[in-house]
């Protein structure tokens, strides 16, 4: 080990390249898990969607495509950003590194201002939030129930991706400012890769939730 | 230091990749809005939806070159399990309804739950 | 670094050996260790800890049955200690138990690396591990919880008045330990191996342990949400899971049980891989067909994924699908015999020796072949709704996970203690505790095939009076059990302060680990090895030669 090395490569590593595909190797697994802890949700999903679809078209077609949509096309912005942040951090490019991920950051707090100011408050308005304030009476309604649970759960589990995402944005912003990167580029990349799977989820999220049955007139 | 680990993209082609994903987007939402026929609506949905991950993945993740190739063997993996939890468990559900169980099986759980009655 | 400048000190002087247990003192050293054979040792005395709570459960367990009214506690007070001896077992004992303390002590000196992959992961999966211990003992201590160790709805989420939510925690967060130690040991057994360690060089046990972490990964998130459902169903009075709301539990037993049957194969792998260690190291024989061994590993892991529905066979589940489990649940017999095939060759025309260690390996074949072949009986839709829920399935999954993981993971811990503490236990002692346990395990668990047969259902307080003398009989054999158990705590206390010094390799057995002092430097080895022969390469002499 020779000792210019030891401030960028961690002591259980021989070299920067070790180390590099190391954490990559390692995001990619914990994102394994994060499809499998998804998973369960989709499955359950796809299961009472198959047994209740009449419901689950009603349940959908209380949401707000408008909404969902833009929130889809934020979070894939938030993506090229990110992507951007990766790129300039691998360049070794600070202040454009900061830009990106402040954008993002920024980004992200519109999802989350939509997801909850806009969307959750609406729904929760209507009465169609389960357990809490459930007011629905009209065909389906236990099962309307169901989706509308798997809806504030799935949003709310992705949420709540989101919000730990944000936190690392911060981070990753103070540290780059302390010239934390110039280096190592390698925490900006592994914090995209989790940033890019939050918005993969959605994307699978957005048809799944907000478009079941189509909105044609019926 | 760091070029020799990571393959630096274009910015032209993350550019592209995302207008491509808001076009996308955008196609999804439209095709809502017509009737496609019984479940079609939904299959085209998800083939979107496959396709805008799909690029994700490849681009903005850097599978397409990415150093260490055991990144692929990970997401098949992960994504060829989710399949067999959705796919397996779905199908005792659809299976359960659209076939009647054969007479033999039927007379069979129909003792069963008649033990089962005694019992309680 | 200070540990940088203990890997290069010549660690040969006998009076001035600098090792990973002597180099650093004081709890602060071992609670904020990074060091994975420390954290192996955090994981050893916490298990340990688990298992003792969890065999006292067993022990009142076996106490009530003497008598079939019940001998020492009431029906709500038995359902809560199955409960408790269940959930601590397979969660806070079984699963946790090898990968953890051998797979965390012995993987990076396998594979011939310094530390695993992550070690501030690793050490806070130990942490998560031990809150989620702290919650389950909680729900424990303020009053207990009787769901099972299945937590099954509607019963779990409806209708019971105990502590699910704090169980059902508990269980949620140590999943998030197990994801975090699966990760580490995939990713170190990809990218930490020594130069020349090719994948076909390396030990067996890091085949299963690789094939175990696989299913930690992939299995453990699924009960992570599922439990997130049930607690959420819990507390809103959502129907997810209650039919009465318009939920259907069935779904839930597809969710547990996706996990729920690969984890049983976490709590073997680990043991398997042990047990191939063993076969060579005491046959004095490379592993008969190492390659079959090696894959069968796999193979096991990627069936134990589509074979969950054998436990649904009488809850509703479709014929169809069940027809599909059967046939899996019966091709995991064909892996698992070529395991055991394997391991019996290997001994065929060795110099074989009969060190405990060796006693344990060879106990683990017997009890896991009778549990292994009690499970294809129970894979079999016919057979199995006459068992289903009997002492007969007790019986099965005690085969495997005492007489197997248990009886492997004491093996491996008898073989491996010389190298993590540098002392010899008292052989002779070592061997009575394993007979005394193959044989009182055998008197606790092989009474209960019977019972099952003869129709006791599991999880009573009470029996029929007929079933008296099987159900004494078993009690009595667990008594025997205990005292198996036992031994080997005196014996190693004892032998880590007066154990005759063990030398680096006491066994005269090859792999890496055996080529460093016991108990190894900081770093493992004081200059990374270079491997030229595989792990079993008992006919050549070592020619692994140091590089600078
Ligand atoms: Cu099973």
């Amino acid at each position: 080990m020779a000792e210019e090395h030891a401030a960028l490569v961690a002591e259980q590593f021989d070299d920067q390249l070790q180390q590099y595909q190391t954490a990559t190797l390692g995001m990619w697994i914990f994102l394994a898990t994060e499809i499998l802890f998804f998973g369960g949700l989709f499955a359950a999903y796809t299961i009472y969607r198959y047994q209740y679809l009449p419901a689950f078209e009603i349940g959908s077609h209380h949401l707000s495509v408008l909404w969902g949509g833009t929130n889809t096309a934020v979070l894939i912005c938030s993506s090229l950003t990110m992507a951007m942040a990766v790129r300039c951090a691998q360049l070794g490019k600070k202040k454009p590194l900061i830009a990106f991920l402040f954008v993002t950051l920024i980004f992200g707090f519109l999802f989350l201002l939509i997801k909850f100011g806009e969307e959750w408050r609406h729904e929760y308005l209507e009465g169609l939030a389960p357990g809490v304030n459930f007011t629905y009476h009209g065909p389906h309604a236990v099962h309307v129930e169901l989706f509308m649970f798997f809806y504030f759960f799935m949003t709310g589990l992705h949420a709540l991706h989101m919000i730990v995402g944000c936190g690392i944005m911060i981070t990753l912003i103070i540290l780059a400012s302390r010239n934390y990167f110039q280096e190592k580029f390698n925490a900006v990349e592994i914090a995209g890769l989790y940033w890019h799977f939050v918005d993969i989820v959605w994307i699978f999220l957005y048809p799944l939730l907000y478009l079941i049955g189509g909105r044609f007139p019926h | 230091m760091a070029e020799h680990v990571a393959h630096v993209e274009r910015k032209r082609v993350y550019v592209t990749i995302w207008i491509v994903l808001l076009c996308f987007t955008a196609l999804t939402t439209g095709v809502a809005y017509i009737d496609l026929g019984s479940n079609w609506n939904t299959v085209v949905a998800l083939a979107i939806a496959v396709c805008k991950a799909s690029l994700v993945v490849l681009f903005f993740m850097h599978v397409r070159n990415v150093s260490e190739r055991m990144v692929r063997v990970v997401i098949v993996t992960a994504i060829f399990t989710l399949t067999v939890l959705i796919v397996i468990s779905f199908s005792d559900f659809a299976t359960r309804k659209l076939i009647p169980p054969p007479p033999g099986l039927r007379q069979a759980s129909h003792i069963v739950v008649h033990h089962l009655g005694e019992e309680q | 670094m200070g540990t940088a400048s203990a890997a290069t000190l010549p660690g040969s002087g006998e009076e001035f050996h600098l090792h990973y247990l002597n180099v650093k003192h004081g709890l602060k050293a071992w609670l904020l260790t990074t060091d994975h054979k420390r954290i192996a040792w955090l994981y050893f005395f916490t298990t340990t800890f688990f298992f003792i709570v969890g065999g006292l459960a067993a022990t009142f367990m076996r106490l009530n049955l003497i008598s079939p009214q019940g001998a020492l506690v009431e029906p709500e007070t038995y359902n809560k200690l199955f409960t408790i001896h269940g959930t601590i077992m397979i969660f806070f004992f079984l699963a946790p138990a090898v990968p953890t303390v051998l797979g965390n002590f012995l993987i990076p000196m396998m594979v011939g690396a310094r530390d695993v992959a992550f070690p501030k992961l690793n050490l806070l999966s130990w942490y998560i591990f031990i809150t989620a211990g702290a919650i389950f003992l909680y729900s424990v201590i303020s009053g207990g919880v009787d769901t099972g160790w299945t937590f099954y709805t509607p019963l779990s989420t409806m209708y019971l008045n105990t502590h699910v939510l704090s169980a059902a925690m508990a269980v949620f967060i140590s999943g998030f330990s197990s994801i975090l130690t699966g990760m580490n040991f995939i990713v170190t057994i990809h990218k930490m191996r020594a130069p020349g360690l090719t994948w076909f060089r390396l030990p067996l046990f890091i085949w299963s342990m690789y094939a175990a972490s696989l299913i930690f990964v992939l299995a453990m998130p699924v009960i992570a949400i599922t439990m997130a459902l049930v607690m959420i169903e819990r507390i809103f009075h959502v129907g997810i899971f209650d039919p009465a709301l318009g939920g259907d539990p069935v779904l839930f037993q597809h969710l547990f049980w996706f996990f729920g049957h690969p984890e049983v194969y976490i709590l073997i792998l680990p043991s398997m891989g042990v047990i191939s260690e063993l076969m060579a190291a005491f046959s004095r024989r490379r592993v008969f067909g190492y390659g079959f061994v090696a894959f069968s590993s796999f193979a096991i892991g990627l069936i134990s994924f589509i074979v969950w529905g054998h436990h649904m066979f009488v809850s509703s589940e479709s014929a169809y699908a069940g027809i599909f489990f059967s046939a899996m649940s019966m091709a995991v017999a064909i892996p698992s015999a070529v395991k055991v095939f394997n391991w019996i060759a290997t001994m065929y025309k060795g110099s074989v020796s009969f060190e405990a260690p060796m006693l344990f390996a060879l106990g683990f074949i017997g009890l896991f072949t009778i549990g292994g072949l009690t499970g294809v009986f129970l894979a079999s839709m016919g057979l199995d709704i006459f068992l289903h829920d009997t002492y007969f399935v007790v019986a099965h999954f005690h085969y495997i996970m005492v007489g197997g993981a248990i009886m492997g993971y004491l093996g491996g811990l008898h073989y491996w203690w010389p190298k993590m503490t540098g002392k010899m236990y008292p052989d002779y002692w070592a061997r009575i505790s394993a007979l005394i346990i193959f044989v009182g395990f055998n008197l606790t668990f092989g009474p209960q095939f019977l019972l099952g047969v003869l129709g006791e259902p599991r999880r009573y307080a009470t029996y029929p009076p007929n079933f008296q003398f099987l159900n004494i009989m078993s009690s009595a054999g667990a008594s025997i059990l205990a005292v198996g158990y036992l031994l080997p705590f005196i014996y190693f206390i004892w032998s880590a302060k007066y154990g005759a010094p063990a030398g680096p390799n006491p066994w005269g057995a090859r792999g890496l680990e055996w080529e460093t002092a016991s108990p190894p430097p900081v770093h493992n080895f004081d200059v990374t090895p270079v491997v030229t022969h595989e792990a079993y390469d008992y006919e050549a002499v070592s020619e692994t030669v140091a590089v600078s």
